[in-house]
């Protein structure tokens, strides 16, 4: 949504909690619980973000949470959407497994995290200092290029390493294991008059890029 | 404005009874999950509580500190491996895994958004503030930053702003700059003047 006009100023709230609601904390600590092993961090992007516009933007970020999380475990043979429905209506269940992520092992989990990093020799397309332009593709699927920047021309800044392609990851395709660069645009190519200055940085895969 | 009125007051309706209808959805969620065996619910308790009590500003703001009072941990963070850097003081792990530390100066104010969800780096920062994740921050962050840290209050005068998209999996922590009138303060000093929002470029550090 980078550049839509209309949404009005940003508001602080004074003193925010993490949560604003019991239904937060679980909606998010349930999705950090059932997602290991069964779908990637690129999938569960998409399953949020692949909504109708209206909808993703009157939703708010943990709803977004739930439904992606609903939606990920129904697509992926976990529950069924019957037994969704079913729970609604107070339904109990037969008990199938057992929990992956017992209580004890959650700090190491969360202190050792999953980077997206991929330890492999795969040759960069760019160097610092080159010119580029974003390529103009948007696909229905998932993609992390964001449409602001599609068609602008900027300049490769620096080479962060080789990751994970998440617009392959999304959808099972494998990793396709590529390098990120931050790619710096100037404010003026990217607005134009409206311009305030500087320069915007966007990490950017090689699949991403041409030269320029 | 009479308009405005009504729309606002409308859509606060609209979310509260959505919002009973989400806590049922959560609910019978959470009761599936536990039922069929996926997930144990002292998990979940344990997932809030290490978000709540092991991550959070005063993470980052500890970076900051050493970084203000150490030269080399301050090159080791801007030139060699912040991730590894920021391990080494023990803050590591799920969304921090492959960090970036921008430094501020009066030439150059960096700040940080993400514009396609919300990625923040966890570790140092604990979790979004509800003004990141918001459509206005999202929006207008890229196409008007000076406008928006006017409405935080900040000018950065003369110096050039950069904002940083982190659309992929890099996340950034911004170094602000250590303000006049601290010199001989310990680490533990400046840390406490340290806010969340100069880590993410919204503000700049003030000294009391």
């Amino acid at each position: 949504m980078g550049g839509t006009h209309g949404f009005g100023p940003v508001v602080q709230e004074i003193d925010e909690p993490n949560f604003h609601a019991r239904w937060e904390e679980r909606a998010f600590a349930l999705t950090l619980a059932s997602g290991a092993g069964k779908w990637n961090l690129d999938m569960s992007r998409f399953a949020r973000e692949n909504a109708p516009p209206a909808d993703y933007l009157a939703r708010s970020y943990y709803q977004m949470w739930l439904y992606g999380l609903e939606k990920l475990l129904v697509e992926n043979d976990v529950v069924t959407a019957n037994e969704v429905d079913g729970a609604r209506r107070g339904e109990r269940f037969e008990p199938v497994t057992a929990p992956g992520l017992t209580p004890d092992k959650v700090d190491r989990a969360m202190r050792s995290g999953g980077s997206a990093r991929v330890d492999e020799d795969v040759a960069p397309m760019f160097a610092a200092g080159q010119s580029v332009r974003a390529n103009v593709d948007a696909p229905p699927t998932h993609t992390r290029c964001p449409a602001y920047v599609r068609g602008r021309r900027g300049v490769i800044d620096c080479d962060h390493g080789v990751f994970i392609f998440p617009d392959a990851h999304a959808h099972g395709l494998g990793k396709k294991p590529q390098h990120i660069y931050a790619v710096r645009f100037e404010a003026e190519e990217l607005w134009g008059s409206a311009n305030q200055g500087g320069a915007v940085y966007v990490d950017l895969w090689d699949d991403y890029l041409s030269p320029a | 404005m009479a308009h405005d009125h009504d729309h606002h007051h409308d859509h606060h309706h609209g979310e509260f009874s959505e919002l009973s209808e989400t806590e049922l959805r959560v609910r019978a969620l959470e009761s599936l999950l536990t039922d069929k065996g996926y997930v144990d619910p002292a998990t979940l308790d344990a997932l809030v509580q290490y978000h709540e009590e092991k991550i959070g500003p005063r993470n980052g703001a500890q970076v900051v500190a050493k970084a203000w009072t150490d030269p080399d941990y301050k090159e080791w963070l801007l030139n060699g491996d912040a991730s590894a850097a920021i391990a080494s003081v023990g803050f590591e792990g799920r969304q921090g895994e492959d960090m970036v530390v921008l430094e501020n100066t009066s030439e150059v104010h960096n700040m940080v958004v993400c514009t396609l969800c919300s990625c923040y780096p966890w570790p140092v920062l604990g979790l979004p503030p509800v003004w990141y994740k918001s459509a206005p921050y999202r929006s207008r962050a890229v196409s008007e930053p000076r406008s928006v840290l006017e409405e935080f209050g900040t000018d950065v005068g003369d110096a050039e702003v950069r904002v940083w998209d982190s659309t992929a999996e890099l996340r950034y922590l911004v170094l602000p700059m250590r303000p006049d009138g601290t010199d001989g303060w310990t680490p533990d000093q400046l840390a406490e003047i340290v806010t969340r929002n100069s880590m993410i470029g919204t503000e700049v550090v003030k000294a009391p």
